[in-house]
């Protein structure tokens, strides 16, 4: 079996993520590229393990699973309450912290 | 001045009399200073339900203690003339690493006379002060201070210890601060009674010094320890302590070059003049170094500087005195003076002591007396204190005339008045020790002479100069008693303490030691050349201000008289020496601190505050642009891994 169509999808992914993140407003957007880098991320994981014959990419996919799903908790927690005190998404928008 | 250096260890072996543990009633001295202490307090903090009774309350704890001042005495006359020294010994104040300080009282011969005079003279200005003070509505106040002022002065006269003496000195120098200031509203004696106070820092700063050394060389501060290991001592560390108690002896004194003082705390009610800045507190210098006989005795260095500055001072203190219309300021310049006789014959060693307690007393009557019939005069004339303004007073104020006039005498040194036998004395021991010293003395009579006859001249005799709207009288009898018993005092002190009994020489010769030196010439002959120059001096003052009539304007006058109203140009001299150069001073590290300390301080932390200004830009609060960053630096790492090949 050959890696490099899995290794070239997960490029992909991982370009459409990042573009994602960089380009779109929308906080949700945004957040959905977050997932699809990360997803990008396990896929090379996934592919390396296999192609090295051992499970050690497969538990850093699970422990990326994890953290992502820890991760959209919160994240989408502090997208909801900006968007509920602001009525807006944008992240743009959202910054105000700096002095 | 070397015969002064050359006879210093004689007269030590009979100097030390034995202290005894006092018994009986010496054992209650501590009440001496306990009465008016009281008396302070009661008034002090008594409030404003007091100021109908102050007056009487205040003279009344005065007088208890001369009373118990005449028990004494004659409690101490029993004993035999070589017992009379007692140690009464109080409670122990701390004990601290082997300096250890007792609080106790030596009552012996030298603290017997001084406690005598202070609440003998002392008493009599607070039935004075009744009278005078009586339209003064903080008169509960002042005899508050004045009785504070007593306390202060036997603590400090009776103590056994340095620095037992040392918190007597301070609280002397807080009574006289208070009291010169006593009408704070006129700025003149707020600003004489804050001259007095720095100026008498400068000579406690002498005495902390030398009670620091005492501890260093002695270990302790005690008389009885001090006294005892001097012989041991190197000589120059008894020379830097004698010069250090001089210091301080100066400050309080009003000794030059710390004289100027006194003058401006003239501003004082007269009877603080009196009691304080003439007759007690000023003599306090005196004081010390006649107790620290033991010191001055084997340290020749430190007595010849007493004795210059007591030269020095008796001819400055006497040209002022010539000088000034303001009859307190005349009279100020002429304690100066006679203060200076006192520390000349005081750093004559113990040829001189006795005769210097001998005039510190008989002066504090007569000065007392004068100082009081100028106060009276003052009541009299609507407080004018310009003698240009007085004249004719003879008649209007007989008693006050009379009185003053007995006061006169005896400073010019009349016989049989009391300043002729103390003078006297002093001039011939000043001959016997050094004859340039001696004719310095002798030239200081003429003056005391000129200055007082003018005094009298300009107000009790010559013709009337009187304000329009002043009505002369004489003063009440509460102020002229006083008046009559000081001048009683100085007609009769002098012969009385030289001869009564052996006299105030064999009284003291205990304490302070005697030495007898032999007079250059016969002492009939020095009697009559220093009577000669007195009469010389009344007849110049005569010539000058009794044959022909005072011009109420002061006339421009000579380069010395304007030096001499100017108080020699004592306060142009602290002023060129002491205060520009510190103004200068202060300034420049001001300068210092503005620009070089602060402007490190200010210009680093202003680094900091502009860097991290420029900084901050970075942060945009655009989650986007952190992104990209980030992912530039995701980027930039892979790079590096790939170039450098990691495994």
């Amino acid at each position: 079996m050959s890696p490099t169509p899995y290794l070239v999808l997960a490029t992909l992914l991982f370009t459409i993520g990042g573009a994602g993140v960089l380009l779109r407003r929308n906080a949700l957007v945004a957040f959905m590229s977050v997932e699809l880098m990360l997803n990008a991320a396990n896929l090379a994981f996934v592919t390396f393990a296999r192609m090295h014959g051992n499970l050690d990419g497969q538990i850093m996919a699970f422990f990326v699973m994890v953290i992502a799903a820890a991760e959209v908790v919160v994240g989408l927690a502090i997208i909801v309450m900006i968007f509920r005190t602001r009525r807006s998404a944008s992240v743009d928008d959202a910054s105000l912290l700096k002095l | 001045m070397n015969s002064i250096m050359t006879h210093g260890l004689a007269a030590q072996a009979e100097v030390h009399q034995v202290v005894r543990d006092a018994s009986g009633l010496i054992s209650s001295t501590w009440l001496l200073i306990a009465f008016p202490l009281l008396g302070a307090a009661v008034l002090l903090l008594g409030g404003r339900r007091l100021d109908k009774t102050g007056h009487l309350i205040g003279t009344a704890a005065s007088c208890l203690s001369f009373v118990m001042a005449v028990a004494l005495f004659v409690a101490m006359l029993g004993e035999s003339g070589d017992a009379r020294a007692f140690n009464v010994p109080l409670w122990e104040w701390f004990n601290a690493a082997g300096y250890q300080v007792e609080v106790g009282l030596l009552l012996d011969q030298l603290s017997m006379a001084f406690v005598l005079l202070i609440t003998g003279v002392g008493s009599l200005i607070h039935v004075y002060s009744i009278g005078y003070m009586e339209h003064d509505e903080r008169r509960r106040r002042f005899f508050g201070y004045l009785n504070l002022f007593v306390a202060a002065m036997l603590l400090l006269v009776l103590a056994s210890d340095y620095l037992i003496l040392f918190i007597g000195w301070e609280g002397v120098g807080l009574a006289s601060y208070l009291l010169i200031g006593f009408w704070q509203h006129k700025p003149s004696a707020a600003v004489a009674a804050k001259k007095a106070f720095v100026v008498n820092r400068v000579g406690d700063m002498g005495m902390v010094l030398a009670i620091a050394s005492m501890i260093v060389v002695f270990g302790s501060s005690s008389f009885e320890l001090v006294f005892a290991g001097a012989g041991d001592a190197p000589t120059s560390w008894l020379n830097a302590l004698g010069l250090l108690l001089l210091l301080a002896a100066c400050g309080k004194s009003a000794q030059f070059p710390l004289q100027s003082w006194l003058l401006d705390a003239m501003e004082g009610p007269t009877p603080v003049s009196a009691l304080i800045h003439a007759a007690t507190m000023v003599t306090a210098g005196v004081y010390l170094v006649v107790r620290s006989a033991a010191i001055y005795d084997l340290a020749p260095e430190a007595r010849t500087a007493v004795v210059l500055v007591g030269t020095i001072t008796l001819l400055m203190g006497a040209i002022i005195g010539c000088a000034k219309d303001d009859i307190k300021k005349a009279l100020a310049g002429s304690t100066m003076s006679q203060i200076g006789y006192m520390m000349l014959a005081a750093g004559l060693g113990p040829a001189g002591y006795a005769f210097a307690i001998f005039h510190l007393i008989t002066h504090g009557f007569f000065k007392a007396n004068m100082f009081l019939g100028a106060g009276s005069v003052m009541h009299g004339m609507n407080d004018e204190v310009n003698m240009r303004r007085f004249g004719g007073l003879r008649a209007a104020m007989p008693v006050t005339f009379l009185t003053f006039a007995l006061g006169y005498l005896a400073i010019i040194g009349i016989p049989p008045f009391a300043g002729y036998f103390s003078k006297d004395k002093i001039i011939e021991a000043a001959f016997a020790d050094n004859i340039l010293i001696g004719l310095c003395a002798l030239i200081g009579a003429g003056i005391t002479a000129f200055y007082m006859t003018r005094v009298m001249l300009m107000t009790f005799l010559t013709s009337k100069r009187w304000a329009e709207d002043v009505h002369p009288h004489e003063s009440p009898r509460v102020m002229t008693w006083p008046l009559i018993g000081l001048a009683a005092l100085s007609l009769v002190g002098g012969a009385a303490l030289l001869y009564v009994g052996g006299g105030i020489v064999e009284w003291l010769e205990p304490v302070t030691g005697e030495e007898h030196h032999d007079l250059p010439l016969p002492v009939a002959a020095l009697i009559a050349i220093t009577l000669v120059v007195v009469v010389a001096g009344v007849a110049v003052a005569w010539l000058l201000y009794g044959r022909r009539p005072v011009p109420v304007e002061a006339p421009a006058g000579n380069p010395l008289t304007v030096a001499a109203r100017r108080d020699l140009y004592g306060d142009a001299v602290n002023e060129a020496v002491l205060m520009r150069p510190g103004q200068y001073l202060t300034r420049s590290l001001v300068y210092v601190e503005n620009r070089g300390v602060d402007g490190a301080v200010i210009g680093a932390a202003k680094a900091v505050g502009g860097l991290s200004a420029r900084w901050r830009r970075w942060q945009t609060g655009f989650v986007r642009s952190y992104a990209l960053t980030m992912l530039t630096g995701a980027g930039l790492v892979v790079v590096a891994m790939l170039l450098v090949r990691l495994p």
